[in-house]
């Protein structure tokens, strides 16, 4: 217990000056989108698709006022209630599109780096080309697919767009763990297991998998800041989540382009800056973690060293 | 040490260049794959409703899709070797014809975007690099955070609302119909063929209808290019011909322009390359938020109309020209820098 503290506070002991205060900033906007993804019930004052209260039916592109902080959009929808929503939807799709990740890449990456042979060499191949692929072509893609092939309603949007995402992801954690496999099934303490008579399975879970997880949540944070953007975009392009299904920012900003020329600034404006914020949020941390990971980075505070006198030396 | 054992020149760019057939054969694979086994029926997805079954049947049949998937597999990757990128099924066009009438548009919106990119993103991440953590650091940094975490259509929408009406901007297409029907295609590019035509008031129009989607593609890529050459400034400066330079009591400033500048800016080549997958999928954003009428538009179009013909060949031609571009960018980097080479 005592040791995941001491690595949970490890960026704040190694970062000094500027590099702690943006990594602090990033942690308290993550967490307050956070806190608004979670209690987004309480926190808005309407639903996302209710476009009507105590029987009156808001009105259509309303200037912000008293009853609808942000305005309405051109929907009837609450602005504010849905920039509040949005967070759910973000959220939800991103956490979704990492455990996907680590379920998938992980294992893979342990087994292809274990065994190695042929199977390392064709999921490296394939693994690789998915790489290169300019990523946000191939989210269209799968989001197109995907949005196609899972029946309409519900959950399905987010399902879909999240396993989009996690497709081009994926290869990124699979390179990272295969390789840390590579080289740390060469080491004695592996050897050594091996000698004892240890499984395959036994070795990959019990002393590989705590070797090579260590560096999935950078990998996670770095990640979740472009899936936002990913999923802002899909959403822009009408892929995926339907206005109906839960509130997207991508989406809204879409609806709210079309005004944009006639002076409602609006409707896109705060689920815009929901995106600009929380990608920034994200991007803080993953550049803090970063810093205090990558030694050539690094700049450790000189910790002033105070000699004092000996008792005897007078 | 002999000329092989650290590796030639022109025997790299072999090397790297028979290199790319299997990685555009995976990558078509991949995209075959995908494309074909998800759904259930392409034909009927793009046209269902339109045709009755014999006619779909038919069109089925014409498109080869009621063959063993080893043969359609064959012939898509035969068809692609011979620069055949297939047709589209709801309007019966060549992709390739698609490319040729659309391409020039995301062609000069890149480019364009491009150099408003490292014009603005080179000097800032210079400045930040060598005055690190100093005011002009901090705020040019939040800047490329910024830069990068603004969604494209969400930059444009602040463009079109606040900027677009008091600079007098059009927000929506390449040009207006009257330059586009006045100027005669020779290109198919309409930046180069309105210069061709050399009216000045339809190169004012055509000019200003670019301003606004290169600059909103360019700032996205601009804060890749400041954290990049900021990084590399920090890592150069710290090196040990840059100690040695200083040590050898040359002035600062000719330490930093002379030795850490130079160094410092050839991984940005490489990231260029790199850059253009981003670029791609930047574009179709820029393109669908400004109304502009290239490839990515168009992409989103047969998105829309589930027509999977389309949007195959337009991924392939996409995936082909990713991998061509990575090629030409190792080369470069090889005729640079000669540590690439071993």
């Amino acid at each position: 217990m005592r040791k995941v503290f001491k690595a949970l506070a490890k960026p704040f002991t190694e970062t000094a000056g500027l590099a702690r205060w943006m990594l602090v900033i990033g942690i308290v906007i993550t967490a307050v989108f956070v806190i608004c993804a979670i209690f987004a019930p309480l926190l808005a004052p309407y639903g996302f698709d209710q476009t009507s209260a105590d029987g009156v039916q808001f009105v259509k592109r309303e200037a912000p006022s008293g009853d609808h902080v942000f305005g309405t959009d051109r929907l009837l929808f609450d602005v504010l209630s849905r920039t509040i929503w949005g967070a759910r939807t973000a959220i939800e799709v991103v956490v979704l599109s990492i455990v996907i990740c680590v379920f998938v890449g992980v294992p893979m990456g342990l087994i292809s780096g274990y065994y190695g042979g042929w199977l390392d060499r064709i999921l490296l191949l394939i693994m690789d080309a998915l790489f290169a692929f300019p990523s946000f072509l191939l989210a269209i893609v799968f989001a197109f697919l995907l949005t196609n092939k899972l029946p309409s309603g519900g959950f399905s949007g987010v399902l879909a767009v999240s396993l989009s995402l996690s497709v081009i992801y994926v290869p990124q954690y699979y390179r990272v763990v295969r390789n840390t496999t590579v080289s740390a099934k060469e080491a004695t303490y592996v050897e050594a297991a091996r000698a004892i008579g240890a499984s395959d399975f036994v070795i990959m879970r019990r002393y590989l998998f705590g070797n090579v997880v260590q560096s999935v949540p950078v990998i996670g944070t770095l990640n979740a800041a472009d899936a936002i953007l990913t999923l802002a975009g899909l959403g822009f392009l009408g892929l995926g989540i339907q206005s109906t299904e839960a509130a997207e920012w991508g989406h809204d900003l879409n609806r709210a382009l079309a005004d944009a020329g006639s002076g409602i600034w609006w409707t896109g404006l705060y689920p815009g800056l929901a995106i600009v914020l929380l990608v920034t949020g994200l991007t803080l941390v993953g550049e803090g973690l970063n810093e205090t990971i990558n030694p050539t980075l690094r700049r450790r505070r000189l910790l002033p060293v105070v000699m004092t006198p000996r008792e005897g030396d007078r | 040490m002999t000329r092989s054992a650290s590796g030639s020149l022109p025997r790299y760019i072999l090397q790297r260049t028979l290199l790319v057939i299997p990685m555009i054969w995976v990558i078509l694979t991949l995209v075959f794959f995908v494309l074909r086994v998800a759904p259930g029926d392409p034909v009927s997805a793009a046209l269902g409703g339109k045709l009755d079954d014999e006619a779909l049947d038919q069109r089925r049949a014409a498109l080869g899709f009621d063959r063993p998937l080893i043969e359609q597999y064959w012939d898509y990757l035969s068809s692609v070797a011979r620069l055949d990128f297939g047709t589209t099924f709801s309007d019966n066009q060549s992709v390739l014809h698609v490319v040729r009438d659309n391409g020039g548009a995301t062609l000069s919106l890149t480019i364009v975007a491009f150099i408003i990119a490292l014009m603005v993103g080179v000097p800032l991440g210079l400045v930040a690099g060598r005055y690190r953590d100093s005011l002009p650091d901090v705020l040019i940094r939040l800047f490329g955070i910024l830069s990068y975490a603004a969604p494209i259509f969400f930059v444009g929408f602040l463009l079109q609302a606040y900027l677009a009406k008091p600079l007098g901007l059009p927000t929506s297409g390449m040009a207006t119909p009257q330059t586009i029907f006045n100027v005669e295609e020779h290109t198919h590019i309409l930046l180069i063929d309105v210069f061709l035509n050399g009216n000045s008031i339809y190169i004012e129009d055509v000019l200003k209808h670019l301003i606004l989607p290169a600059t909103t593609l360019g700032l996205l890529i601009c804060g890749v290019f400041i954290r990049l050459v900021r990084v590399n400034i920090l890592q150069t400066m710290q090196s040990d011909y840059v100690e040695a330079a200083e040590a050898r009591g040359l002035a600062r400033r000719k330490v930093t322009w002379r030795h850490a500048f130079r160094n410092a800016l050839v991984p940005v080549i490489t990231v260029i390359g790199l850059q253009f997958a981003l670029l791609l999928g930047g574009a179709v954003l820029t393109e669908s938020t400004f109304n502009w009428p290239g490839l990515g538009q168009k992409l989103v179009d047969y998105i829309n109309d589930r027509d999977y013909g389309a949007v195959q060949g337009i991924i392939t031609i996409f995936a082909v020209a990713v991998v061509l571009i990575s090629l030409l960018v190792d080369i470069v980097n090889a005729l640079i820098d000669p540590r690439v080479r071993y």
